[in-house]
C-alpha cells in the first residue's frame, strides 16, 4: 500500500460511482486502491489504522449521502470512527488529514474522482509523498 | 463494573521504550464492556504503538491477547505461552487485573495501560456514571437506592446543601442532578418521605480496612 490512496467503498453509492467513473473514462489517479465494503459502516478503526500501518499516504471512507444509508446509520458510524481514527492519529504525531470520509451518491462519479483530488492535494499540501 | 480510562499515549509509549516485544493483554469483562481494555481496544492501541515506533524508525513486536477475567489466576495462566515470548507485559485490564497478571509471571515488568478511575453504571452508549464508592457501609436503605455520598458532589449524608439550584440541578456542576433531589423524589414516590427529617450522624468511613480482604463461604 506504499503511497497508496486506500479507499473503503460502499457498495451501495461510491462502489457505483468509482465503476461509473471508471465507464465514463474520468481521470482517475494512480495511487488509488478501491476496497470495496458493504457499508462505509462495516469499517473499524482498526481497518484505518491497519491501512497507514501498511503504507497508504491516506485512508478514504466513502459513504453514502446523510440519511441515505441503506443500513441506516453506516454512514453516521462510519463518521464517527473516521474523526476517532484522526485523534489516535494525532496522539502519535502523524497527520489526522491523512484520514476523512466523504458522502456521496451512487450517481455522482465526478464527486468521486474530486474526493481522491481532494485528499492528493491534502497529502501535498502537507509534505506527505505520493 | 470497574470503569478504567486509557492512559496517555505518550506515557504508554514511554513506558515500553526499552522493549521490542510486548504482549498486550485485554480483559474481557468490565474493561471490555467501558471500551478501554477489549479485544477492539488492544488492536487499537497494539497499531498506535507500531505506527508511534515506526515514525522513529523502529520497530516493535506486538502480541495481542484478551483473558476473559485477568483478575484471576486461572485465567490468566492461559496466556503462559505467549506470556514466554515476550520481554514485557502491557495490561489494559483494570488494576486488579494489573496486579494479577504481574503476580502470576513475576519474572516479567508488567505496565498499565489503562487508568482505574471508578465503579461505574451505564448511563447510555459511550457513558458510564460513578454511583458507587465502595464504602463498606451501605447507606442505600435510607436514601431510595441513590448513595449521596458518591452522587452528591459535597459527599453530605444530611441533605440536601442550600446550593440546589432551580430544576434540581447541583451548585457545583449545573450538568448533574442533586443527588438529594433525586433522593426526595424517589422517598417520596415510595412513600418515605419521614426519612428525610432524620438526622444521620457522620459515617464510618473505616468500616472496611485497607486492603480490602473478603473471605466467603460458597452457599
Amino acid at each position: 500500500m506504499n503511497g497508496e490512496i486506500v479507499a473503503f467503498c460502499c457498495e451501495h453509492s461510491a462502489y457505483v460511482a468509482a465503476d461509473a467513473a471508471g465507464k465514463q473514462g474520468l481521470h482517475c489517479p494512480e495511487n488509488l486502491r478501491i476496497i470495496r465494503v458493504p457499508c462505509a459502516g462495516r469499517v473499524d478503526i482498526i481497518h484505518i489504522l491497519k491501512a497507514v500501518e501498511e503504507g497508504a499516504v491516506a485512508v478514504l471512507v466513502l459513504g453514502c449521502e446523510d440519511g441515505l444509508c441503506q443500513h441506516l446509520t453506516g454512514n453516521v458510524r462510519a463518521k464517527e470512527r473516521v474523526k476517532y481514527s484522526e485523534t489516535l492519529l494525532k496522539e502519535i504525531g502523524i497527520d489526522g488529514r491523512r484520514v476523512a470520509m466523504f458522502n456521496l451518491a451512487a450517481n455522482a462519479p465526478h464527486k468521486f474522482i474530486q474526493a481522491i483530488n481532494e485528499m492528493n492535494e491534502r497529502m501535498k499540501e502537507s509534505g506527505e509523498e505520493k | 463494573m470497574i470503569v478504567a480510562e486509557r492512559k496517555p499515549i505518550k506515557e504508554i509509549i514511554q513506558m515500553i521504550a526499552p522493549y521490542k516485544k510486548v504482549l498486550l493483554a485485554g480483559c474481557e469483562t468490565c474493561v471490555a464492556i467501558c471500551w478501554t481494555g477489549g479485544e477492539k481496544e488492544v488492536g487499537i492501541l497494539a497499531s498506535q504503538l507500531r505506527l508511534a515506533r515506526s515514525k522513529e524508525g523502529k520497530k516493535i513486536g506486538t502480541v495481542e491477547t484478551t483473558a476473559e477475567r485477568q483478575c484471576e489466576k486461572e485465567m490468566v495462566e492461559e496466556l503462559r505461552d505467549k506470556v514466554e515470548g515476550v520481554e514485557a507485559v502491557l495490561s489494559l485490564a483494570c488494576g486488579a487485573g494489573i496486579q494479577t497478571i504481574a503476580e502470576v509471571f513475576e519474572d516479567k515488568p508488567v505496565f498499565p495501560a489503562v487508568n482505574t478511575t471508578f465503579l461505574g453504571s451505564p448511563e447510555g452508549e459511550g457513558v458510564w456514571l460513578e454511583n458507587c464508592g465502595a464504602c463498606g457501609d451501605c447507606f442505600l436503605d435510607r436514601t431510595g437506592g441513590i448513595c449521596p455520598m458518591v452522587r452528591c458532589a459535597k459527599g453530605i449524608l444530611n441533605g440536601p446543601c442550600g446550593g440546589t439550584r432551580k430544576g434540581g440541578k447541583c451548585e457545583i456542576d449545573p450538568d448533574k442532578d442533586c443527588a438529594w433531589v433525586l433522593i426526595y423524589n424517589r422517598l417520596e414516590k415510595q412513600g418515605r418521605l419521614d426519612l428525610m427529617e432524620k438526622y444521620y450522624p457522620p459515617k464510618n468511613f473505616r468500616a472496611v480496612k485497607r486492603p480490602g480482604k473478603m473471605e466467603a463461604i460458597k452457599a
